[in-house]
């Protein structure tokens, strides 16, 4: 729940949205009705669909892997990514799409370099299972793990702009960029805001 | 058992003439209907059915105790079911065009006293919901969802676009915004058939033998587009009858079917009428009429749920996702599904629980 409360800070009031891989509509019911934003889901299990529906959310069952093409450019003020970067088939093309069809982009992820996860790799020579990561590594739908440096390094590769960064641990969440390493560190997961 | 709830088809008679999209007016309309469940003081929790191709106004329920089969949408409309009746007032009228209680090319023409046979004039989709439209305003509904397949799902689409300010929620299943090349060109076949029919006369037919060998071929060929490979596959797979006859009769267990399939049509439906409303389905094309599909949708104030079905290679999925790429872009309300089926087109008419899961949640929301 802090990556939810964590997004729905950074988005404004009466914004339009597109939450990608939206899943039963969890975090998008709470934009709806914490910040009264309007917009529509993107998911690809039938049952999640349902799921959103009841809600009253407006979802479009669809895979995110083969594009955004139905949605015209700039068409969002926020498109959301929210723990789902990770288990894309191709992330490249989510994000360019994302930055495509919305203002800013929204995307969180677990960091794969938290000191826990580190740790257990270091320690116990497996693939690395904690709260955020909680898949055996011949079931993950996390095929495109990533850490914090990796991301950075992705948006400068390729002029993206990060304009907010919130740092999750399992307690707290804290802003803006401190120094990278430790963030890299000592973040589970991480939300950042990007455009281009 | 459970106890067969019995409905009555109504009739009512449209007081002034309608003129239609090709000019001509058409006068003494009557539309056939049936109606479940009550509409509320507020005159707003109406939903309207509209039926496929050759279907009619009977949707749902009996007409007798000894009645067999139900209404063609049955199982999604009643008590607790998809279209609640507790909930929701439903209506379901005959198409304009039809034979099935509603004014058609079969009803008589009150200037002659005959058959209207091919002097009906060519109607379209448009004309038919202008019809429904009086209808509605008869039974003094202020606001409605509608709700079609097929055929029907086109109706719905026009009922969103023509009275924006009427239709509150529109539910387009197993649908196109327009008929394909290919769509087309398996209407033509049905068409032809009919035509040249040895009685078919010029559409004259009505006292003497009826076109029975063109419109079952119509038929035939309509139920190979309802159903798929994989469909054609489970039901008969390449099983004979009996045995290879070594003529050129029924051999294998799919022609049989479709054999049975064109024989119990020609009892129950006007080849006339198959060749108007099949043309109404060939000619419906609002990207055409407005310029583009997100430019028909600009005025509309309905949330939009569309249904596809994996294995409907008529009406494709690929197909639906025009009309949810144009709501997109026109901003309004839209929430799209896939369902996995192997019924192909006729699945809206089969797969009633998914559907009805899907409906159910978003007429909650």
């Amino acid at each position: 729940m802090l990556n939810y409360n964590a997004i729905v800070k950074l988005v404004k009031e009466n914004s339009k949205i597109l939450d990608l891989g939206c899943g039963s509509g969890a975090l998008f019911k709470m934009l709806v009705d914490k910040k009264n934003v309007k917009g529509v889901g993107v998911e690809i299990d039938e049952n999640c669909v349902i799921e959103a529906l009841e809600k009253g959310l407006s979802v479009i069952q669809g895979d995110l892997d083969e594009g955004l093409k139905q949605f015209p450019d700039k068409s969002f003020d926020y498109a959301i990514l929210n723990q789902t970067l990770q288990s894309t088939n191709n992330p490249e093309l989510v994000i360019d799409e994302m930055l495509r069809v919305a203002k800013r982009s929204i995307v969180s992820f677990p960091n794969f370099a938290y000191w826990k996860v580190r740790f257990y790799l270091f320690f116990k020579g497996k693939m690395p299972k904690s709260k955020a990561l909680p898949y055996e590594w011949y079931n993950t739908p996390n095929i495109h793990l990533l850490t914090v440096n990796d991301f950075f390094e992705f948006c400068k590769k390729r002029n993206i702009k990060i304009e907010e960064s919130v740092y999750l641990t399992r307690k707290k969440a804290r802003s803006g960029i401190l120094i990278r390493t430790i963030t890299n560190f000592f973040s589970e997961e991480v939300v950042f805001v990007i455009s281009k | 058992m459970e106890e067969k709830i019995l409905v009555e088809t109504k009739y009512f008679k449209l007081n002034k003439p309608i003129k239609l999209e090709c000019q001509r007016e058409l006068e003494d309309i009557q539309v056939a209907y049936e109606t479940y469940g009550e509409l509320n003081e507020n005159k707003d929790n109406a939903i309207l059915i509209l039926h496929a191709l050759t279907a009619d106004a009977h949707a749902a329920h009996y007409h007798i105790k000894e009645d067999k089969k139900p209404g063609w949408w049955d199982t999604m409309i009643g008590d607790g079911k998809a279209f609640d009746t507790k909930r929701f007032f439903v209506i379901c009228s005959n198409v304009l065009g039809g034979c099935k209680g509603t004014t058609g090319p079969s009803s008589i023409n009150p200037k002659t006293g005959k058959e209207y046979a091919l002097d009906f004039p060519v109607i379209t989709v448009g004309d038919m919901i202008k019809v429904q439209k009086e209808l509605i305003d008869y039974l003094g509904v202020k606001k409605l969802i509608v709700v079609g397949g097929s055929m029907g799902g086109m109706q719905a689409l026009e009922w969103s676009i023509v009275y924006p300010q009427m239709v509150k929620s529109t539910i387009i299943i197993a649908c196109t915004p327009r008929l394909t090349a290919q769509g087309i060109a398996f209407n033509a076949v049905g068409r032809n058939a009919i035509i040249s029919d040895k009685n078919f006369n010029n559409g004259n037919y009505y006292h003497g033998e009826h076109p029975e060998q063109g419109l079952s071929i119509a038929r035939m060929v309509g139920h190979i587009t309802y159903l798929c490979e994989e469909a054609m596959h489970n039901k008969f797979g390449r099983d004979f009858k009996d045995k290879p006859s070594f003529d050129f009769g029924v051999d294998f267990q799919v022609e049989s079917y479709l054999e049975h399939q064109g024989r119990i049509f020609v009892d129950r439906f006007d080849a006339n009428s198959y060749l108007y409303i099949t043309k109404a389905v060939d000619y419906y094309d609002p990207a055409r009429k407005y310029g583009s599909l997100e430019n028909a949708f600009k005025d509309t104030n309905s949330r939009f749920l569309i249904i596809s079905f994996t294995s409907d290679w008529l009406f494709s999925t690929q197909q639906a996702k025009i009309m949810v790429e144009a709501l997109v872009k026109a901003d309004k309300e839209v929430s799209f599904v896939e369902l996995k089926s192997s019924c192909g087109h006729d699945a809206f008419l089969i797969e009633w629980e998914k559907q009805t899961k899907i409906i159910e949640s978003f007429l909650k929301g």
